[in-house]
C-alpha cells in the first residue's frame, strides 16, 4: 500500500516543494508580522480614522476565505497590468490574510499591559512612541509569542493553497508525484509526513513555551 | 471591469447555487464535526485508557496537516485503499464533508477538552462526593458550565470551517468559490466584480455568525 520507492524516486520533487513551502511561510510570517503590528497600533492609538481602517481590515479579512484573497492576486491583479506567478500571488495572499490574525494577537497583548505602565512612562517624560517601544511592547511580547507561534503553524498548513494557483509548494509537488506515478496513497502520505516534520515539533514547542511563559509571569 | 456583465441574472443565479452548496457542506460538516469532536473531547477529558491515547495521536496528526491534503486524500487516496476487499468511494460533496469533518472534529475536540478542563476540579469532587457517578458529574456539572465557555472558540471554529469549504475547489466541488472561478473564466473583466461580490457573501454569512457568538457570550457571561 505504501511504496517507499516513491519517496526515493521523487525525493527531489518533495524537497523542492518542502523548501518552497518553508520559504512561502517564512516570507509571509515576516510580512504579516510587519503589517499586523501596524494594524494593531492603528487600532489602539485612539486616532479615529486609523482605528476604523484597522478594525475594517481585521474584521473583513478574518471573515473571508484565504483562497479568495489569493484569487484576487491571481485573477484580478492582471487586469491592472500586474502579473504575479503562483508562488508570489499565494505568498502575498497568505501575508494579507495572516496579518489580520496577527494584528488581533498583538492588540490583545498590548491591551493586557496595565494602563499605569504607559501613564508612568509618559509622565516620566517619554513620548508615546518611546513609551510604546521601551515599556509596553517588551511586556506585551511575552503574551504575543504563543499565539504568534500558532499562527506560524497555521501559515505552514495554509501555504498549501499555493497548490490551487500552481505555486510549486509541497502539496503541488505531491499532486505531481501522484500524476506521474499513480501511487496516490504513497504520494500523499509522504507529503503528509513532510508537513508533520515541520508542524509537529513546532506545535510541541509552542506548548512548552506557553507553559514556561505562564509559569514565569 | 464589467460590473453589468458580471452581475447578469444567470451569473447571480449560478453564484447562489454555489452558495447553497457551500452552506449545505458547511451545515453537515459543522453538525458531524461537533458531535464527533464532543465525543473525542469527552473521552480524552475522562482519560479512558488506551482509547484516549490512540485518539490523542490521531487528533495531533490531523490538526497538524493541511486541510487541502486531507481533502485530496479522502477524494483520491482512500478509494485506492483496499481493506479486506472493501473499497470506499465517495461522491465529491460526500468526500468534502468527510474531509472537513475529520479535520474540524480534531480541532473541535481540543476546544471541548480545553473547555472541560477549565472547570475547577473541586466541582467534580464535590459532585462525586455527593453521590453522583463520574458520568453523571460530567453530564450535570461539568458539561453545562464547560459548554458555555466553549461558545466563542466553537463559533470561530465554525467560521473557519465555512471559509475552508472553499478549499474544495481543488476537487471541483460546485460550491461558491468554484462557481465564481467558472464565471471569471468567461472574461477577465469579470474577475474584480465577481471576487468582490463573493467576498461580500462570505463576509455577511461569517460576520453574522460572529455577531451571534458575541451575543451569546455577553448573555452567558
Amino acid at each position: 500500500m505504501i511504496d517507499f520507492s516513491i519517496l526515493v524516486n521523487y525525493f527531489p520533487y518533495y524537497i523542492e516543494g518542502f523548501l518552497n513551502t518553508i520559504l512561502a511561510s517564512v516570507l509571509a510570517l515576516i510580512g504579516s508580522f510587519v503589517l499586523g503590528s501596524i494594524l494593531a497600533v492603528f487600532r489602539i492609538t485612539g486616532v479615529k480614522p486609523l482605528q476604523w481602517i484597522g478594525t475594517a481590515y481585521v474584521e473583513f479579512v478574518r471573515n473571508i476565505p484565504l483562497l479568495l484573497i489569493v484569487f484576487f492576486f491571481w485573477y484580478a491583479l492582471p487586469t491592472f497590468g500586474m502579473r504575479l506567478d503562483g508562488f508570489q500571488a499565494g505568498t502575498v495572499g497568505l501575508t494579507i490574510y495572516t496579518a489580520a490574525f496577527i494584528a488581533e494577537a498583538i492588540r490583545a497583548g498590548i491591551l493586557s499591559v496595565p494602563k499605569g505602565q504607559m501613564e508612568a512612562a509618559r509622565s516620566s517624560g517619554m513620548t508615546y512612541v518611546q513609551a510604546m517601544l521601551h515599556v509596553v511592547l517588551p511586556q506585551a511580547i511575552k503574551l504575543v509569542i504563543p499565539p504568534l507561534s500558532n499562527q506560524f503553524i497555521n501559515l505552514i498548513k495554509n501555504s498549501s493553497v499555493l497548490t490551487v494557483v500552481a505555486g510549486l509548494d509541497l502539496m503541488y509537488f505531491a499532486d505531481k508525484v501522484n500524476g506521474d506515478s499513480y501511487a496516490t496513497v504513497s504520494a500523499y502520505v509522504f507529503a503528509g509526513l513532510f508537513y508533520l516534520v515541520l508542524t509537529l515539533p513546532m506545535s510541541y514547542g509552542s506548548h512548552v513555551l506557553e507553559r514556561r511563559l505562564a509559569k514565569s509571569s | 471591469m464589467d460590473f453589468a456583465g458580471a452581475y447578469s441574472a444567470d451569473n447571480l443565479r449560478f453564484l447562489m447555487e454555489g452558495l447553497k452548496m457551500t452552506l449545505y457542506i458547511a451545515f453537515w460538516a459543522i453538525l458531524l464535526s461537533f458531535v464527533i469532536g464532543c465525543i473525542i473531547g469527552v473521552i480524552r477529558y475522562m482519560q479512558v485508557p488506551v482509547v484516549s491515547q490512540i485518539l490523542a495521536v490521531i487528533v495531533e496528526v490531523l490538526r497538524n496537516l493541511p486541510l487541502l491534503l486531507i481533502i485530496f486524500f479522502v477524494q483520491f487516496a482512500i478509494p485506492q485503499i483496499n481493506v479486506f476487499g472493501l473499497q470506499f468511494k465517495f461522491t465529491v460533496p460526500a468526500g468534502a464533508i468527510i474531509a472537513l469533518t475529520l479535520f474540524e472534529a480534531a480541532m473541535i475536540s481540543e476546544v471541548v477538552r480545553a473547555g472541560l478542563k477549565s472547570i475547577p476540579k473541586g466541582q467534580v469532587e464535590a459532585a462525586r462526593s455527593s453521590g453522583l457517578g463520574s458520568i453523571q458529574a460530567l453530564w450535570h456539572i461539568v458539561l453545562p458550565q464547560g459548554l458555555r465557555r466553549m461558545v466563542p472558540p466553537l463559533v470561530s471554529q465554525f467560521i473557519s470551517l465555512l471559509k475552508d469549504t472553499s478549499l474544495a475547489v481543488i476537487v471541483a466541488l460546485a460550491e461558491l468559490m468554484h462557481n465564481a472561478q467558472i464565471i471569471i473564466g468567461q472574461s477577465p473583466n469579470y474577475s474584480i466584480p465577481i471576487l468582490l461580490l463573493v467576498a461580500m457573501i462570505y463576509f455577511v454569512v461569517n460576520y453574522t455568525l460572529s455577531l451571534i457568538s458575541r451575543r451569546l457570550e455577553t448573555r452567558t457571561a
